[in-house]
């Protein structure tokens, strides 16, 4: 059985930090930056971001809050997720916005955002800013910055949970027969 | 470098979700036909989900894409202009498209049965029927033939669950948790559906509900404690005393077409005892809210002052109507989703 954790807190931290300079380093400075972090765990990251850059940088980037439920493709696949909840964003229009998520996995989740944030209104860019690359992608969508980059297989579960939605702060992969255990 | 040790997998079961997940399996049903048996976790779940879609309503381009390819009909037997019209709304909000079907104008003139014109518009595609009927029962009637969903707008003198989530919206925007809270439903409330949803989904919220009419227009055994099948209310005849100290006061339409019986002597007698003015209202909580579901008759059970006056939350319930009701209709169709309709339609 395969499984190990993969980034500790102190990994997530540094990986969060890191993200932050290259933004900026990026879009030369904070100059029109909006986040947008998704939900759930994308809004957490998109804070942190966001509080790492006003600390070396002495700048606030706004942070919004974005549900996709509403915009999705792959319901059906994905089960019975109903719960939506309000979305919350800045003004968007003219802005360059970074969109923020834990796992970038097949890309039909961002494909759902980039339609959702079109409807706000007309961003200068998006970008992706993501903890976890862990391949797969079903659509030509790539991640701007990333945290980590983890082979997986199809059938693995990389579980990402942080302290502000789970109380505990790790990344690991569950093989197959464990996720299909704890499901 | 220290890694937090893998959770045994007990601990990792029993491990705080997010909210967003804690809740994903709260909501089983393919219909919505009355909120007799729901549960305090599928009221909070429509009351969470509506509020998401408010921030949609609010939108400067209120649209979005999450009913594509589904199509709802309002087939509606009995006139209605803003439940018809928010389920109507409401429903394009979320993409799908919808067909109105009025009794007057389809094939019920020709004498085509109820189970058989639900079968009808299944047939031509129909994902989810809205309906509303004169006979009490009729929406069960039609979910025991129908492999679509059906959502009841209001079925005689029975149910009329979307008008009571909305109304728990409207009170909840304003005053918070309603447990505790002292809620005064007067007026015809034997021939009230909507009085009839909202005592199953205030009083499983934990709400002091008080039902106040003349004894001729009380349902037999309502308030009676022996009764374990209703649920808990007060039942108070007069106005005067039950609106006393009350947080929420929620007037019903007295229906002047049903008045023929002698039920009341009069409508001006029941107005001098029954209206919801601004002098009966002085004696509830200051700032207490007004509801009325609607059509109001004022000058009957509301005052024109009460009515559009600072307390009165009669237009927030209309806007909270479409927002429940895309709730609704979102919340239903996902369930279908998993299983039979998508099936169904790839069998085509």
């Amino acid at each position: 059985m395969r499984d190990a954790a993969v980034m500790s807190a102190a990994d997530i931290r540094r990986a969060v930090v890191r993200i932050a300079h290259e933004i900026v380093e990026h879009n030369r400075g904070t100059q029109d930056l909006v986040f947008v972090g998704m939900l759930t765990r994308g809004v957490p990251l998109a804070h942190r971001i966001a509080v790492a850059i006003a600390e070396f940088e002495g700048e606030q980037v706004p942070v919004g809050t974005l549900d996709v439920g509403l915009y999705r493709d792959d319901l059906t696949e994905r089960g019975p997720s109903v719960n939506i909840q309000p979305s919350d964003l800045p003004d968007i229009g003219g802005k360059r916005v970074v969109l923020c998520d834990d796992v970038l996995y097949t890309g039909r989740t961002v494909r759902a955002a980039l339609d959702a944030l079109i409807d706000y209104g007309r961003p200068a860019s998006i970008q992706l800013a993501v903890l976890v690359d862990r391949g797969h992608r079903e659509l030509p969508i790539r991640a701007d910055f990333v945290g980590k980059n983890i082979p997986t297989s199809r059938s693995d579960d990389v579980q990402v949970r942080l302290d502000e939605t789970d109380g505990e702060e790790y990344v690991r992969v569950a093989a197959a027969e464990e996720a299909e255990a704890l499901r | 470098m220290t890694i937090r040790p893998p959770e045994p997998r007990h601990a990792e079961a029993a491990a705080p979700l997010a909210a967003h997940e804690a809740e994903e399996n709260a909501w089983r049903r393919r219909h919505l036909l009355d909120l007799d048996d729901f549960s305090v976790d599928e009221l909070e779940l429509v009351m969470s989900t509506a509020g998401a879609m408010k921030e949609v309503l609010s939108r400067e381009v209120p649209r979005v894409p999450a009913l594509r390819g589904t199509t709802i009909v309002t087939l509606f037997y009995e006139n209605s202009t803003r439940t018809r019209a928010s389920f109507e709304l409401a429903g394009k909000v979320l993409g799908a498209d919808v067909i109105n079907v009025s009794a007057s104008g389809s094939s019920v003139t020709k004498g085509e049965s109820l189970i058989d014109t639900v079968k009808t518009l299944q047939a031509v595609g129909a994902d989810v029927i809205v309906m509303r009927h004169n006979r009490s029962g009729a929406p069960y009637l039609a979910a025991r033939h129908a492999d679509c969903s059906i959502v009841n707008a209001g079925d005689g003198l029975h149910a009329h669950p979307t008008q009571a989530l909305l109304d728990l919206l409207t009170i909840r925007n304003s005053i918070g948790d309603v447990r505790g809270k002292r809620v005064v439903i007067v007026g015809d409330v034997l021939h009230s559906r909507v009085a009839r949803s909202n005592l199953w989904s205030l009083t499983a919220l934990g709400a002091e509900v008080v039902v106040c009419a003349p004894p001729t227009l009380l349902p037999a055994r309502l308030g009676d404690a022996r009764e374990g099948d209703l649920p808990p209310v007060h039942v108070e005849t007069s106005l005067d005393k039950a609106i006393e100290g009350a947080d929420v006061v929620m007037a019903l339409r007295m229906q002047l077409e049903r008045m023929q019986g002698g039920f009341v002597p009069g409508m001006r007698e029941y107005s001098r005892l029954y209206q919801v003015n601004a002098k009966r209202l002085a004696r509830a909580k200051p700032g207490a809210l007004v509801l009325h579901p609607g059509p109001m008759n004022e000058g009957v059970e509301i005052s024109h002052e009460v009515a559009h006056g600072l307390q009165s939350r009669v237009e927030e319930q209309v806007t909270n109507g479409v927002a429940v009701r895309m709730a609704v209709l979102w919340l239903i169709t996902r369930h279908a989703s998993r299983g039979g309709r998508s099936a169904a339609k790839a069998a085509l």
